[in-house]
């Protein structure tokens, strides 16, 4: 039982460092954080439900409206790269604009406030542009999405430390 | 309290929070000055005409020498007189008191409701006179003519031109409200040259300083505008869909390099004639080009670009053509400033970790790192060189510092509330 346990530790731990260090933080005004992908060793054992089962359809829009909830996508210090973790959450939204024309985006591409003003302009629009790429190839048409670049100029938090950065090192989706 | 009541308070907080000032006056204090300032006494100016003076001279010009980190004013307290001609002053009393120099003058007034300053430089150690100027003025202008004041007494003792007759521009941030405001080189005369709700950013002066290029943002994202101060009539310059930002003023004034961005959000520098409003793309790569910065002979443009990984600095023809990287010291070397004299740049560096000023030689390309920040930004070079004014952080919140450009010399501008970031010197406000 004991030797049961520590396996069951170690595969939470490897688990966690899976998740590749991100925090697990929310952001305020931005929906949740993805969730890091389950190995099937974790999956967890579901209380039986006392409530009648859901249909794989309601199942789909939940997980769907749970990704659409997602709204900010953080990147590494002077990256661009979108992380691997949120290509559900740019697939949700790339389905959800593709089924409706009429829906208008603005994405926002933001850095932390190290280095000059105007490059982290190019910093930032490079952010927006990455994500506006990864919709456009799932299907949404360039005149939905539009990007602007406010570089260092709108810190969603307000500190100086590297908490506060990697919270600033973000590309925000705004449905308008 | 009643509910009504409390919303009602509540109401009238957010009020008088509103309309509470916003102006981020600003204050010199030096933080490091040369050990061996030239210790000078500015004698309180006389005044020929009835009641009170209208105004204090000798205390404008003694700040203003003080505030160049070069000059010690002694105190008015410890002044055992107060000449106001050239024949009461006695140079064996100046000594002894420890004062190598003596300014003294006398505000007079002229015909018309006008005014002329007089005033004398001596040497005290040798007992002679320096300079003696006679400066008309009016009561609006008796701060600009202090300055005038403080830039011939600065040339006569250092052989550099002054630079307290300039101004400088920069950003106000105070609860999301955004300032651009222009104030004269010693943070007196405020003026907002625009107020918005979305990022102000970047001001560049015009070479003759009557205008000012800048950065607004609104819902549909940033624009490059061109504001006459005077009058406050601006005109959009470049909207484009994605970026359109760092304008910098050709010396000659007639275009307006940027930083535009093309369908697919790649940044490159180009250049836009102000007159037939035509733009043509300078660099084209990639990489994020930004940034630009004039030389003074207009024939190249220096800027920022990540191409080889980190941001460095190029220079490339205004013309066009291949750049030339120019800065290999570190990682990060971005948003370069060529000095009045071209002999270096000043740019933002990383100095392991820390966002620093530094200066490049171009000649050697050594770079002097000056500042002991840590997320020191937009350096600007005063028109004479001696000084860079630059933003930083203090506790949590920007402010503007500048530094000599020897780095023995620091000040710290001082801003009551909010953040204040993006400082930029005026070029020579005369010819």
């Amino acid at each position: 039982m004991k030797q049961l346990s520590t396996a069951a530790l170690l595969v939470c731990m490897l688990a966690i460092a899976a998740c590749g260090g991100r925090k697990a933080t929310t952001d305020d005004d931005s929906g949740t954080v993805v969730e890091p992908p389950t190995t099937s060793e974790t999956t967890p054992i579901r209380p039986t439900p006392s409530q009648p089962e859901l249909t794989a359809e309601q199942r789909r829009q939940m997980e769907l409206q749970k990704l659409l909830a997602t709204r900010t996508l953080y990147f590494d210090y002077d990256e661009f790269e979108i992380k691997p973790d949120y290509m559900d959450v740019l697939a949700a939204h790339a389905s959800n604009l593709a089924d409706d024309r009429s829906q208008r985006i603005v994405i926002e591409g933001h850095c932390d406030e190290r280095g000059s003003r105007e490059y982290n302009i190019g910093l930032g629009e490079r952010r927006a542009q990455a994500v506006r790429r990864v919709l456009m190839l799932q299907g949404v048409s360039a005149s939905q999405i539009q990007t602007i670049s406010y570089g260092e100029e709108r810190p969603a938090a307000p500190g100086h430390n590297e908490q506060a950065w990697a919270r600033n090192r973000r590309a925000e989706i705004v449905y308008r | 309290m009643s509910q009504t009541a409390r919303i009602f308070v509540f109401a009238l907080l957010l009020c008088s929070a509103w309309s509470a000032p916003v102006r981020a006056e600003l204050t010199v204090v030096i933080r490091e000055g040369v050990t061996n300032a030239i210790p000078v006494a500015v004698v309180p100016f006389g005044w020929t005409g009835a009641d009170a003076t209208p105004f204090d001279f000798a205390e404008v010009v003694a700040n203003d020498l003080a505030r160049s980190g070069r000059f010690a004013p002694m105190d008015r307290a410890d002044m055992v007189s107060r000449p106001t001609s050239a024949a009461a002053v006695d140079f064996s009393d100046w000594r002894l008191l420890g004062a190598e120099i003596v300014v003294i003058g006398t505000l007079k007034p002229v015909a018309a409701g006008g005014y002329a300053v007089d005033f004398q430089l001596f040497d005290a150690v040798r007992g002679s006179q320096m300079l003696a100027y006679t400066l008309p003025t009016d009561r609006q202008g008796f701060r600009a003519t202090a300055h005038r004041i403080s830039d011939l007494v600065y040339e006569a003792l250092t052989g550099e031109r002054g630079a307290f007759s300039t101004r400088i521009a920069y950003v106000s941030v105070d609860d999301g409200r955004y300032e651009l405001i222009v104030a004269d080189a010693d943070g007196a005369n405020q003026q907002v040259v625009v107020r918005s709700t979305e990022p102000l950013m970047s001001p560049s002066w015009s070479p003759d300083s009557t205008q000012l290029a800048y950065v607004a943002f609104s819902e549909y994202g940033s624009s490059v505008y061109v504001q006459e101060l005077a009058s406050g009539n601006r005109r959009e310059i470049s909207a484009r869909p994605g970026v359109n930002g760092a304008p910098a003023w050709s010396p000659d004034g007639r275009r307006l390099a940027l930083a535009l961005s093309d369908n697919w959000g790649n940044v490159d520098v180009h250049i836009t004639t102000l007159d037939s409003g035509e733009t043509q793309r300078l660099t084209n790569h990639p990489a994020i080009d930004t940034e630009p910065a004039w030389s003074e002979s207009g024939d190249e443009v220096y800027f920022t670009s990540d191409r080889a990984g980190g941001p460095q600095v190029y220079r490339v023809a205004a013309s066009g053509g291949t750049p030339q990287r120019v800065t290999f010291e570190g990682n990060y070397n971005a948003r370069p400033r060529l000095a009045p004299n071209q002999s270096k740049l000043a740019v933002v560096h990383n100095d392991r970790g820390r966002y620093r000023i530094a200066l490049v030689d171009l000649r050697s390309g050594a770079t002097q790192v000056l500042t002991e920040g840590r997320l020191d930004e937009s350096p600007s070079f005063a028109p004479n060189g001696s000084m860079i004014i630059y933003a930083t952080e203090d506790q949590g919140a920007g402010v503007l510092a500048a530094v000599s450009t020897d780095g023995r010399i620091h000040q710290r501008l001082v801003s009551q509330a909010g953040d204040v970031r993006e400082p930029v010197w005026s070029p020579f406000l005369t010819p």
